[in-house]
C-alpha cells in the first residue's frame, strides 16, 4: 500500500469535481475491493475520495413502477429489502449467493458493479498481466485459468467479472444511472461491463470522471419463476465456477418471456439475447432449455483448466430454467443444490 | 469427590479467549515498539545481484532496511541453525543470510518503521535485481530425480513376485497436492529489547524452548538473557513446531535497533513457510480369492526443499493394519526450489493411509468383498514392522461401532445403486491410524495452604485444551476443585517440556503432573505425622490419597488432615515441587491409536456437485481425558478432512515457481455450508500397558482416513475412481 491522500466528498456534485481534478483519484465505498487492491498494490490511487456518506442510500419505487436502489445501498439491506423481496426475488438471491454476510453487509451497490476481476495474476505483481500493466502479456493464457473465462474473450484477457449481483441486475435490464461533470446519463446495463478486446485494463465504459448514483429495474420483476444457481467449488463463499439467473413469465405452459444471463463465464454478466428468442413461445421443457443451452453457448471456448465450464454451463442452464418454471428456486440458505 | 478426568470439563481457558484477555504472540506490547515488514524473492532461484534499500530509507519514519548485506551476525554453522525438530540431513534455511535466492518468497529484505504501515510501504520501495537460474516447482517433472529415504518399515518376502501370481491385485497411482497449515493466527513475533542486550520473545510456536535454544544458538546468546514466551497459540497444526523465520527476523531487527520489535507476516507470506508436501502414493495389492493379503507394495514420492531433507513415514501403515505374506515399502524424497515441507496433523499418515484406504476399497470392489470386511480378514494384531503385539488395539470395536452407528448393514453394494431424489448417494469407509507417543517431561506444582495450586510447565496450548485437561489431571492428582487450580505455559523459564506435536501432550504432561503430585503428597504425608496424635501417624505413602482438600487414609476414611493444618504443623504456607517424568522404555509392545471413519455423500449426478452428508468417526485413543475437548479435536479433523478431500490444494504456477492462491479467499477449506452432520464415538480401549493412566492422545488421529472414506464414498455414489485429490466438481463430471 502505498501513502494516499483521503478526501470526504459532500455531494455527488462535489465527489465529481474531486475526481475530475486528479484522474489518479478512486472513490471508496464499502472498501471491501479497493482496500484489498491497493494492500496487494495492484490499485495505487493517489487519493481516496469516501464517497460512503453521501446520500446515496435509498431504495424507491420509480414513477413507471420500478424501483430506484441508491449506489450505496449496502448488499445485505438490498438483499433484504422488503420491496426487493418481494418484486425482485432473483436479485435478492444472487445477492445472498456472493460473498458473507460481513462482507455484504460492507459492499455497496456501486462498489458491487466495479469490483475487479479475481483473476490469481492480476492480484500478483510479479507476473505478467495486460488488465493490471498494459502490454505486459496475459499470464492466464497457458497458466492457471481454472476460474476464467470461456465465452467473450481476447487474446489479451481471459478474465471473468466476478459479481453475482451483476448477474442478477444484467437479467432483469437494468439501467445504471451516473453523474459526470457534463451531467447525469443512463446506461443500458449490458452496456455498461465490456468485454476485454485489446484493453482489458478498462472494466467498464464508465467514464474516469463519473459517479454511479443509482440502479434502476424496470416494472416486470419475474417474482413468480426465477431461479439463481450458483455452482462453486465448495457451497459457499467462493466465487462462481458458473452462476446462472433464470427468470420466465409463464402462460399456460408456455414460455412468453425469458431472460438468461450467466456469470463466472465472461468478462461480463454474459446475456444472449438469441437464446433467449428462442426460448419464447416455446413450451418450459428441458428440449427447450437445451436448445437455449446450446446457443448461449455456441462460441463458448475453454481453456487447459475450465473447459468444464462449457458442459457446467449448459447443464447449469436447463437445471436453472427448471427451477424458474417450476416455481422452485435455489434456495441460498439450504446446504445444498436443488 | 468427584473426579475430572474423563468428564466434558468446559475449557478453562475459554472466558480469557472470547473476551480478548488471552493475548498472542502480535498483540503483547513494548516501549518504543518498532514494526517490521518483510520483503519476498519474486523468484525461486538464483541470486540477489544488486539490492537497492535507497529509496525505502528515504521513507520518513523508515528506522533501517536489513539484508543480507548489512545485517547483525549470525550463526554460520549448519549445527548452529537446527533446530530440536529440525530434519536431520540438511542445511536449516537462514533468512537474510547471503545472497542466496532458493524459493519464491524467501525473505531478503526487513523494513524497520516507527509503525506498521510505513514499513510496508517502504517494503515495496526496495529494488531488487536478480541472476536468475532454471528451477523446478513440479513434483511430476521431479519424479525421476527422486531418491530413496530409509524408513522403518521392513520388507519381506517378494511383494513383486507374489503380486504377479496373485489372483486378485489392484495397482494404481494416487495423489495429494501441496496442503498449507492456514492457522487462524497469523505468525508473529513481538521482541522485547529489555536492555543490556537482554530479549524478551513472545512468538507463536508449539515449543518455547526449542524456539529459546534455538534464537540463543543463532545469536550467540546465554541462556539467562533470552526468554522466549508464548501463553497462547491460535492454531498452527505443525506449523509452529520449527522456529519460523518471522522469529529470526523480529530478533534481527531488535538486534540492530537495540528495541523493540514486532513482525506480523501477511497471511500471504504465511504460503512462504512450511507446507504438507504434495505426494504421490503408488499401491500394489495382491489378493487370494478369499480377502487375505499375499501382497502389499507401497510407495511414496514426496516433496522436500534443496536444501533439507524432510520425510515422515507413508508407508509404513499398512503393516500395522494388514496382515500380508509379502511387503514392499519404498519411500523416496524429490527436491524441488520451495521452502522445506513440514509437518502437518498426522504428517505421513494423513497421506499415506489416504491412498492405502483408497486402495482397500478398490480391493475389496475387485474381491466383491464388503470394504469392512476386507479389512476383517486381512487385521493385523501384530506391528508387522517389529513383530510386535500391540498395547492395545480396539481396531475391530471401531469397525464394529461405526458400522453400527453409521448404518453400514443397510449399504447396497453396487456404484450408483443408492439415490436421495437427484442427488447419487455413497457410502465409504477407511482405516485410520497414528502413533501414540509419550516424552519426558518436567512440572512443578506450588501447592498453598489455602488450598489453591499452580502449576507450570513450558508445554505450549495451540488450542487443542492443553490448559484443561491439565487441570482436570491436577485438580484429580491433589483433590482440589479444578477452580483452585491454575495452569502456566508456553514460557521457556517453565520446567522442561517438548514441542507441542505428535499427540504426545496428553499422556506426557498427565504423567508428569501424577508424578509432581506424588512429590507433593510425600511431603504433607510427612507434615501430617508431625502432628501430635495424628491420624496418620502410621500411614504409608501409598496408603493415602489427596481428595477434597484433605489428606486422606484409603484403607479408613476418617483418618484424614486437611492440607491447611498439616502445612501449619510445619510452619509452611506453600509446598514447591517439580519432577521430571520419563516413561518406562517397552520395547515388547507397539502403541498405535486406532479408527474406523464412515462417510456419506449427497452427488448431485449431473453438476458435480458433492456434499459430505454424514460422517462417523469411531476412535480408539485409550483413556479420553476430556470428553468435550477430545470430541471437538475428532470434529475439527474430520472438518479437516472433508477439506483434504473436496477442497484443499495449493495451487503453483510452474512457469514462475510460485503460488497463486496465497490467500484464504481462493485457496479453499470447508465452510459451515460444507459440513453436515458428523457423529464422533471413542471406542472403551483401556490400556495400562501403554502408560499408568492409559492415555494415547488424539490431536492427529481423527483426520486419518477421512479424505479416503469420503473418496470411497464419492466412488460409491458415482461409480468414478477419483484418486487426484481434491475431488472437485469438474474431476465428477468428466
Ligand atoms: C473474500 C471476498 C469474497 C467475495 N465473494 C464475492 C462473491 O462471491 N460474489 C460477489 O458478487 N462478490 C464477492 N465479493 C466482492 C464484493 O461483492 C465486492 O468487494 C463489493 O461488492 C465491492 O463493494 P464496495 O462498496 O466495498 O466497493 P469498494 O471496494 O469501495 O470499491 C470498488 C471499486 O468501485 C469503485 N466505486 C465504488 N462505488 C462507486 C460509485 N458509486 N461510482 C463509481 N465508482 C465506484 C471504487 O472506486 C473501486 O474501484 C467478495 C469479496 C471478498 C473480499
Ligand atoms: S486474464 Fe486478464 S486479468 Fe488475468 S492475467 Fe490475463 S490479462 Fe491479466
Amino acid at each position: 500500500m502505498i501513502p494516499f491522500h483521503y478526501a470526504r466528498a459532500n455531494d455527488v456534485a462535489d465527489a465529481v469535481r474531486m475526481i475530475s481534478a486528479d484522474p489518479a483519484a478512486k472513490f471508496i465505498a464499502g472498501g471491501t475491493n479497493l482496500v484489498d487492491l491497493m494492500k496487494e498494490n495492484v490499485e495505487r490511487p493517489s487519493r481516496l475520495i469516501d464517497i460512503s456518506r453521501l446520500p446515496l442510500d435509498t431504495i424507491e419505487p420509480t414513477a413507471d413502477g420500478g424501483l430506484r436502489i441508491g449506489a450505496l445501498v449496502p448488499n445485505s439491506d438490498l438483499a433484504y429489502h422488503p420491496l426487493v423481496e418481494q418484486r425482485y426475488p432473483l436479485l435478492a438471491s444472487a445477492i445472498l449467493a456472493g460473498a458473507s454476510a460481513q462482507l455484504r453487509n460492507m459492499a455497496s451497490t456501486g462498489g458491487n458493479l466495479l469490483q475487479r476481476t479475481r483473476c490469481a495474476y492480476f492480484y500478483d505483481t510479479v507476473t505478467p498481466c495486460n488488465k493490471r500493466e498494459p502490454g505486459s502479456g496475459c499470464s492466464a493464457i497457458g497458466g492457471i485459468n481454472r476460474i476464467h473465462a470461456i465465452l467473450g474473450t481476447s487474446e489479451n484477457c481471459i478474465a471473468t467479472h466476478p459479481s453475482d449481483m451483476c448477474v442478477a441486475l444484467a437479467a432483469l435490464d437494468a439501467r445504471v444511472r451516473v453523474t459526470g461533470p457534463a451531467g447525469e446519463r443512463a446506461m443500458a446495463f449490458d452496456d455498461f461491463h465490456r468485454l476485454p478486446g485489446d484493453t482489458p485494463q478498462t472494466d467498464t465504459n464508465l467514464l474516469p470522471d463519473e459517479i454511479v448514483t443509482a440502479i434502476e429495474l424496470p416494472a416486470l420483476g419475474f417474482a413468480d419463476n426465477y431461479s439463481y444457481l450458483k455452482i462453486r467449488d465448495r457451497l459457499s463463499y467462493a466465487f462462481a465456477l458458473v452462476s446462472i439467473a433464470a427468470a420466465l413469465e409463464l402462460e399456460g405452459g408456455a414460455i412468453k418471456q425469458a431472460r438468461l444471463a450467466l456469470g463466472g463465464v465472461a468478462h461480463k454478466p454474459w446475456r444472449n439475447t438469441a437464446a433467449e428468442a428462442a426460448l419464447r413461445g416455446q413450451r418450459a421443457d428441458q428440449a427447450s432449455f437445451s436448445r437455449a443451452a446450446d446457443i448461449l453457448l455456441r462460441d463458448a471456448k475453454g481453456y487447459e483448466h475450465n473447459a468444464f465450464k462449457i458442459e457446467l454451463a449448459r447443464r447449469g442452464i436447463i437445471r436453472t430454467l427448471t427451477q424458474a418454471a417450476q416455481a422452485t428456486p435455489q434456495s441460498q440458505y439450504d446446504k445444498k443444490i436443488r | 469427590m468427584t473426579s475430572y478426568i474423563g468428564t466434558a470439563t468446559s475449557r478453562v481457558d475459554g472466558r480469557a479467549k472470547v473476551t480478548g484477555e488471552a493475548r498472542y504472540a502480535g498483540e503483547f506490547k513494548a516501549i518504543r515498539l518498532a514494526h517490521a515488514a518483510v520483503v519476498e524473492s519474486a523468484i525461486p532461484k538464483g541470486r540477489i545481484s544488486r539490492i537497492d534499500t535507497g529509496a525505502a530509507r528515504r521513507v520518513a519514519g523508515v528506522l533501517d532496511v536489513l539484508t543480507h548485506e548489512n545485517r547483525p551476525r549470525m550463526a554460520d554453522t549448519d549445527k548452529a541453525w537446527k533446530d530440536d525438530v529440525a530434519p536431520e540431513d540438511g542445511s536449516p534455511f537462514r533468512p537474510l543470510y547471503d545472497d542466496r535466492i532458493m524459493f519464491s518468497g524467501q525473505p531478503i529484505a526487513l523494513v524497520l518503521g516507527e509503525d506498521w504501515e510505513t514499513a510496508r510501504y517502504a517494503a515495496s520501495l526496495v529494488d531488487i535485481q536478480y541472476d536468475k537460474q532454471d528451477f523446478v516447482t513440479d513434483l511430476r517433472q521431479q519424479h525421476d530425480q527422486a531418491f530413496v529415504v530409509e524408513k522403518p518399515d521392513k520388507p519381506h518376502g517378494d511383494a513383486d513376485k507374489a503380486f504377479a501370481a496373485a489372483s486378485v491385485r489392484h495397482e494404481a497411482e494416487y495423489y495429494i497436492p501441496t496442503e498449507h497449515h492456514n492457522p487462524m493466527e497469523l505468525f508473529a513475533s513481538t521482541v522485547v529489547w529489555d536492555g543490556g542486550g537482554k530479549l524478551t520473545v513472545y512468538d507463536k510456536t508449539q515449543g518455547v524452548q526449542n524456539v529459546q535454544r534455538y534464537l540463543c544458538s543463532v545469536f550467540d546468546k546465554a541462556p539467562d538473557d533470552l526468554r522466549v514466551i508464548s501463553p497462547y497459540v491460535g492454531g498452527a497444526f505443525g506449523a509452529g513446531l520449527r522456529p519460523q523465520y518471522q522469529v529470526v527476523l523480529a530478533t534481527l531487527g531488535a538486534l540492530a535497533l537495540r528495541r523493540s520489535v514486532r513482525l506480523v507476516l501477511t497471511r500471504q507470506q504465511m504460503y512462504g513457510l512450511g507446507y504438507r508436501p504434495a505426494t504421490i502414493e503408488r499401491l500394489a495389492l495382491g489378493a487370494s480369492a478369499n480377502g487375505t493379503l499375499d501382497a502389499l507394495t507401497h510407495e511414496a514420492i514426496a516433496v522436500t526443499s534443496q536444501f533439507e531433507e524432510f520425510s515422515r513415514n507413508d508407508t509404513g501403515w499398512a503393516a500395522l493394519l494388514y496382515k500380508s505374506t509379502n511387503a514392499n515399502y519404498v519411500h523416496k524424497l524429490a527436491r524441488l526450489d520451495l521452502p522445506t515441507s513440514s509437518d502437518m496433523r498426522a504428517p505421513g499418515a494423513a497421506t499415506g493411509v489416504y491412498a492405502l484406504e483408497c486402495a482397500m476399497d478398490e480391493l475389496a470392489i475387485a474381491l466383491k468383498l464388503d470394504p469392512v470386511e476386507l479389512r476383517l480378514r486381512c487385521y493385523s494384531d501384530r506391528d508387522q514392522n517389529e513383530d510386535l503385539p500391540y498395547t492395545s488395539k480396539a481396531l475391530r470395536e471401531c469397525y464394529r461401532q461405526g458400522a453400527e452407528a453409521f448404518g453400514w448393514k443397510a449399504r447396497k453394494a453396487e456404484p450408483r445403486s443408492m439415490r436421495d431424489g437427484s442427488d447419487l448417494v455413497g457410502w465409504g469407509m477407511a482405516t485410520g491410524v497414528w502413533e501414540a507417543l509419550q516424552m519426558p517431561m518436567a512440572v512443578r506444582i506450588v501447592l498453598g495452604a489455602n488450598g489453591h495450586a499452580e502449576v507450570f510447565c513450558a508445554a505450549s496450548d495451540i488450542g487443542t485444551g492443553t490448559y484443561t485437561i491439565m487441570a482436570q489431571v491436577a485438580a484429580d492428582a491433589l483433590g482440589l476443585p479444578i477452580d483452585n487450580i491454575t495452569i502456566r505455559l508456553g514460557d521457556s523459564t517453565l520446567p522442561q517440556a517438548p514441542v507441542e506435536g505428535g499427540s504426545w501432550m496428553a499422556a506426557s504432561t498427565a504423567h508428569a503432573i501424577a508424578a509432581t503430585a506424588e512429590e507433593i503428597r510425600g511431603e504433607l504425608l510427612a507434615l501430617a505425622k508431625r502432628i501430635k496424635d495424628s491420624p496418620l501417624a502410621d500411614a504409608r505413602p501409598e496408603d493415602v490419597a489427596l481428595a477434597d482438600g484433605r489428606l486422606v487414609s484409603k484403607l479408613d476414611a476418617s483418618r484424614a488432615i486437611s492440607i491447611a493444618d498439616a502445612m501449619r504443623s510445619g510452619a509452611i504456607e506453600r509446598i514447591e515441587k517439580e519432577k521430571t517424568n520419563t516413561f518406562a522404555e517397552d520395547k515388547k509392545h507397539a502403541r498405535n491409536t486406532h479408527s474406523a471413519v464412515f462417510a456419506e455423500v449427497k452427488v448431485d449426478e449431473q453438476l458435480g456437485v458433492i456434499r459430505v452428508t454424514r460422517v462417523v468417526s469411531a476412535v480408539a485413543a485409550g483413556r479420553i481425558l476430556n470428553a468435550k475437548t477430545a470430541h471437538s479435536q475428532i470434529m475439527g479433523s474430520v472438518v479437516w478432512g472433508i477439506g483434504m478431500a473436496l477442497h484443499e490444494e495449493t495451487v503453483f504456477d510452474h512457469r514462475f515457481g510460485r503460488i497463486m492462491n496465497a490467500n484464504i479467499a481462493e485457496y479453499h477449506v470447508p465452510v459451515n455450508a460444507d459440513v453436515h452432520d458428523i457423529k464422533v464415538i471413542f471406542v472403551d480401549e483401556p490400556d495400562d500397558l501403554v502408560n499408568p493412566m492409559g492415555i494415547k492422545g488424539l490431536g492427529e488421529i481423527g483426520i486419518v482416513g477421512v479424505a479416503a472414506a469420503i473418496a470411497n464414498a464419492v466412488y460409491h455414489a458415482t461409480g468414478k475412481r477419483i484418486r487426484d485429490l481434491p475431488i472437485t466438481l469438474d474431476k465428477v463430471m468428466r
